[in-house]
């Protein structure tokens, strides 16, 4: 343990924050692209037509069996083709976390959505709201309440999925670590760096939504 | 979208050879975690239900542990970090002499990291159970550690099949993380294709439609024993 050289973190810190800015950026992008499209496909799923509610029934059926990796890998190669250019790792990277995590969302959302008791839109209706203001005003205040836990579950999920954009070559934490690592030898005392650093933001974020939902239940 | 399709690209070989042994090594990977998985978390959950403080501390360290950091980072510190930091001989014997040492690096971070979420679904499964079932058995004069045994934990597992299956699925899709450390798996393979033929389409294509029949078969096989053993029912019955 005695050779170990911390003055590496010191020396590639700036880099480092890079990486670490690069990887909120993609959760930022992630959770907000992933949020309104997933909420777009829990309203289709909840859809009375099969003809709407199939279609987002088997996409985020088929998202959910795929490896993140591989979806990485569609984009990073199917984009390009697709508009006969290339976009960049960074642009395709965004595209797929967005589309990845809507189907994630899009779960969470439906669960919080179907939660409410039928009652309560029921009684929406009577009192002479139409559809979408008993939504508006009755359904979702409460469906957002009851979701909330596990959408902050879901981003701290996302902020350790943001990893795997290593694969794409992307620069962020894990990335930035590990080219320092290579370049200067120093595996050890980076790989022991990022899980520190990931464990402390992960931990404290999961304490915290745990203490949020215990201080509502009580 | 001027891409030239080719399909028959999948039959050739040697690449229907690649892709099929990827497929061999995602469910070689998948399993060998998965049985690590389930005797982490069982070892795990069932300590951390115990009435004794000191195991319920020491399992939900581990839980808090291996479920914050990512696993890819968990990978990288079984594979880059772990042989330079014990003693040397021990070291070599990792990097050199182990057998087929990317693949049991591969399994023992992937178990290590879904013997954390399992261990939360076992917890879950015994609360469930025993808090009702645990007075009644008491009651009838079994000792508590036969009440556990015999009634709670049997009843609490059976209880979490489903839960499990979900697990499951989540390291079936975490085996495409040990590409990064040199197997070739599915996804490694599909990519590999690609490289070799520039049909990158139908080689992911391929892993596609390969992650969704293994996870099509996975969940119809889990629903067969849920509903042999009952699960769904006593789930019903514990909510």
């Amino acid at each position: 343990m005695n050779d170990f050289d911390w003055g590496v973190i010191a020396r590639s810190w700036s880099f480092l924050a890079e990486g670490m800015a690069l990887s909120a950026l993609l959760v930022l992008v992630a959770t907000v692209g992933g949020l309104v499209l997933g909420f777009g496909l829990a309203l289709m799923r909840l859809s009375s037509h099969r003809f709407i509610a199939a279609p987002a029934a088997a996409y985020v059926t088929v998202i959910r069996s795929l490896p993140l990796v591989l979806v990485l890998f569609w984009f990073y190669f199917l984009i390009p083709l697709a508009i006969g250019r290339p976009i960049g790792s960074l642009m395709s990277a965004l595209i797929a976390f967005v589309l990845f995590e809507a189907a994630f969302y899009c779960e969470i959302i439906r669960a919080g959505i179907a939660n409410v008791r039928k009652g309560q839109a029921e009684a929406g209706l009577a009192t002479g709201l139409r559809r979408s203001q008993v939504m508006r005003h009755i359904v979702m205040p409460q469906a957002l309440r009851a979701m909330m836990p596990l959408v902050l579950n879901q981003i701290v999920i996302v902020f350790q999925d943001t990893s795997l954009v290593y694969v794409v070559a992307l620069h962020d934490f894990l990335t930035t670590a590990s080219i320092v690592a290579s370049r200067d030898g120093r595996p050890t005392e980076m790989y022991t760096l990022v899980a520190v650093v990931y464990l402390i933001i992960c931990l404290s974020a999961t304490k915290a939504v745990e203490f949020y939902r215990k201080g509502r239940t009580t | 979208m001027n891409y030239r399709w080719n399909w028959s690209i999948l039959l050739q070989e040697p690449y229907w050879e690649w892709l099929w042994s990827g497929v061999q090594w995602t469910l070689a990977i998948s399993l060998a975690s998965w049985v690590l998985a389930l005797t982490i978390g069982l070892g795990v959950g069932i300590a951390r239900s115990l009435p004794a403080r000191g195991a319920r501390l020491v399992a939900g360290i581990y839980i808090d542990v291996f479920r914050n950091i990512p696993p890819l980072v968990q990978l990288f510190l079984w594979f880059f970090v772990l042989p330079e930091i014990v003693p040397e001989s021990i070291g070599l014997w990792l990097k050199r002499d182990l057998p087929n040492p990317e693949f049991v690096t591969a399994v023992v971070a992937i178990g290590l990291f879904a013997g954390s979420r399992v261990a939360e679904q076992v917890r879950a499964g015994i609360e469930a159970v025993g808090n009702p079932l645990l007075p009644a058995a008491l009651a009838t004069g079994l000792r508590p550690v036969q009440a556990f045994r015999l009634v709670v934990l049997p009843l609490g597992l059976r209880a979490i099949v489903g839960p499990l299956t979900s697990e499951f699925l989540i390291t079936i899709k975490l085996s495409s993380l040990s590409l990064t450390i040199g197997v070739l798996e599915l996804t490694a393979q599909s990519r590999h294709v690609e490289n070799y033929t520039f049909q990158g389409l139908e080689a992911f294509t391929f892993a596609t439609v390969g992650y969704l029949v293994i996870g099509l078969c996975v969940t119809a096989l889990m629903r067969f024993i849920d509903d042999r053993i009952g699960g769904s029912a006593l789930r019903k019955a514990a909510t």
